[in-house]
């Protein structure tokens, strides 16, 4: 065999890639509580088990969704319970580097500098994400693509769209290839064509990693996510298929669609009628 | 060193998709292929050589794929400086860091003119919260459209803060250089008070937000320095010599506290 010597061979799948995992799960919540300010928990009491899919979180505005990605996303800790994240506990103090290097982030609120082209601004969040350097072009450019926007790759972001800016975000969220996918209301801003083309990539990506996409589009949860994630209040209503969702809503509740029925019958109390916000 | 390449039979045996190689010398070759430019070359000659209907095959395909390729961009080999400079400061910053050496070539401009202050160098008086104006630029919610991002960055945490701050100093504390050597005060007389607030900046930064840090600060300097100074005309005791110990215990103190917190740097608390 005279085939390169052995320090000098780049093996095509790394020993990281076949390692086994060591957790079952790839978020799990127990007992979660998040706070923000000084007095509301935002997230009270939440226990959750989330592992490879696409994870839709429904739940009217305020809440806790945001805060909620924001403690996956490590920004916020935990005021008490557990939260572990590819088995690795988050809570204390800690930096977490090797963690945050395989969650991927789009905050509600992206913000961009605009004097950046697409490329420049996402290779910035490259390097913030320790994506190392002889890879981060490729990577730059294979995220770029997946969002559709390589032909204006090197467009500066004040040009963009309000669509193309979000889809910036996206690629910026995916180009350390994360195991943990977190995407704050994604699709604001979306025309109907590009949510399409989203929820085609939201299926694809949920193959191999754990995304999560906080949403209060019920369509948006129909079409792409293998799981549903019911919120209210800081705490889970209900956890299961789309389908699920959908049989436990009723003709007289209120919605468009079996979804949106299903929507509002976990979602009203016996207190709230018809006609309240 | 030498590098040994794959042989003449395997490279044939793998064009022609001969079923005698063992699997793990494919494996071996394909692994080999990704990284050696001399052995893909010879593939290549290989399979134009051994296998005619492949080489077809491969022909039709890059044929169909010209076009598409034509139509993307190819991928600017330069980068532009300002992606270089991002890593050190965030674009926002430069508006301020440009202000703050506008203020110190002011405070020297009047200490050379010699008006109104008397005996008292406005370098000395402004230098100590110069700084701390940039670093607050450097992390803060309002300032930087990316804070939320950048928090949630493996990078983010201490590292990175020391980074910018690095960076502010090192814009900021040659201008001051200058303006010290012109008027003839002491480097340790500022540079000490200089480096103390930054420490305490950051320390307090850790706990309230660094922005809001910065500005108790530079308020707190204000009334407490700057007022009482310029109101007498006389240099302070905080600024004579004889108050270095204290900026030093100072400094000591707040980089103490940073290093001791510095798991605060990476949650959003600190951006505030």
């Amino acid at each position: 065999m005279t085939i390169g010597k052995e320090h000098h061979m780049r093996s095509a799948v790394s020993a990281a890639d076949i390692a086994p995992t060591a957790y079952a799960w790839e978020i799990r919540a127990t007992g979660l509580k998040v706070r923000v300010g000084r007095k509301r928990m935002a997230v009270d009491g939440l226990d959750l088990s989330l592992g490879t899919g696409v994870h839709g979180l429904l739940g009217p505005n305020g809440a806790g969704k945001t805060t909620l990605i924001r403690a996956l996303a490590t920004v916020l800790r935990p005021a008490e319970g557990s939260l572990e994240l590819l088995g690795e506990s988050v809570g204390g103090m800690g930096e977490l580097r090797a963690l945050r290097r395989q969650i991927g982030y789009l905050p509600q609120e992206f913000g961009y500098y605009k004097r950046f082209t697409v490329r420049e601004f996402v290779e910035y969040m490259a390097w913030l994400k320790e994506v190392p350097k002889a890879d981060i072009p490729a990577a730059v450019q294979r995220a770029v693509e997946r969002v559709g926007l390589a032909d204006r790759a090197d467009d500066k972001m004040k040009v963009l769209s309000g669509g193309m800016v979000r889809r910036v975000g996206i690629a910026q969220a995916i180009v350390n290839d994360p195991t943990i996918l977190l995407l704050d209301e994604p699709t604001a801003g979306l025309d109907p064509a590009q949510r399409l083309r989203f929820r085609e990539l939201l299926q694809e990506l949920g193959t191999d990693t754990c995304v999560v996409v906080s949403t209060h589009l019920v369509e948006d949860v129909a079409a792409a996510c293998t799981d549903v994630v019911l919120f209210a209040e800081g705490r889970l209503v209900f956890q299961g298929p789309p389908d699920e969702l959908a049989s436990v809503g009723g003709p007289e509740h209120v919605g468009d669609s079996p979804l949106e029925r299903g929507y509002s019958a976990l979602l009203q109390g016996p207190k709230q009628g018809k006609g309240t916000w | 060193m030498s590098v040994e390449h794959a042989s003449m039979r395997i490279i044939d045996g793998y064009a022609r998709g001969d079923t005698d190689l063992a699997a793990d010398e494919v494996w071996a070759l394909e692994a080999h292929l990704e990284a050696c430019r001399v052995c893909r070359d010879r593939l290549s000659t290989a399979v134009t050589a051994q296998a005619p209907a492949v080489a077809a095959l491969v022909g039709t395909v890059w044929a169909d794929l010209e076009p598409q390729l034509a139509g993307t961009a190819p991928m600017p080999r330069r980068r532009h400086w300002s992606a270089r400079l991002s890593r050190w400061l965030t674009p926002t910053m430069v508006p301020w860091l440009a202000m703050v050496v506008g203020v110190t070539l002011l405070a020297l401009l009047l200490d050379l003119a010699d008006t109104g202050s008397g005996e008292v160098s406005l370098v000395l008086l402004l230098a100590p919260v110069l700084p701390v104006l940039g670093v607050a630029a450097s992390w803060s919610r309002g300032l930087d459209p990316a804070y939320e991002l950048t928090a949630s960055a493996p990078r983010a945490g201490l590292y990175l803060v020391l980074r910018r701050t690095a960076s502010v100093l090192g814009v900021v504390v040659p201008a001051l250089l200058v303006g010290g050597w012109v008027t003839g005060v002491m480097v340790a007389q500022w540079l000490l008070p200089c480096l103390a607030f930054t420490a305490t900046t950051l320390a307090l930064g850790g706990v309230v937000g660094v922005t809001r840090a910065a500005a108790w600060l530079a308020a707190v300097w204000a009334a407490v320095v700057v007022a009482p100074t310029l109101a007498t005309s006389r240099t302070t005791f905080a600024l004579q010599t004889g108050g270095l110990p204290a900026w030093g215990l100072i400094l000591a103190l707040g980089i103490g506290v940073v290093i001791a917190r510095r798991g605060a740097y990476s949650v959003l608390g600190a951006h505030r």
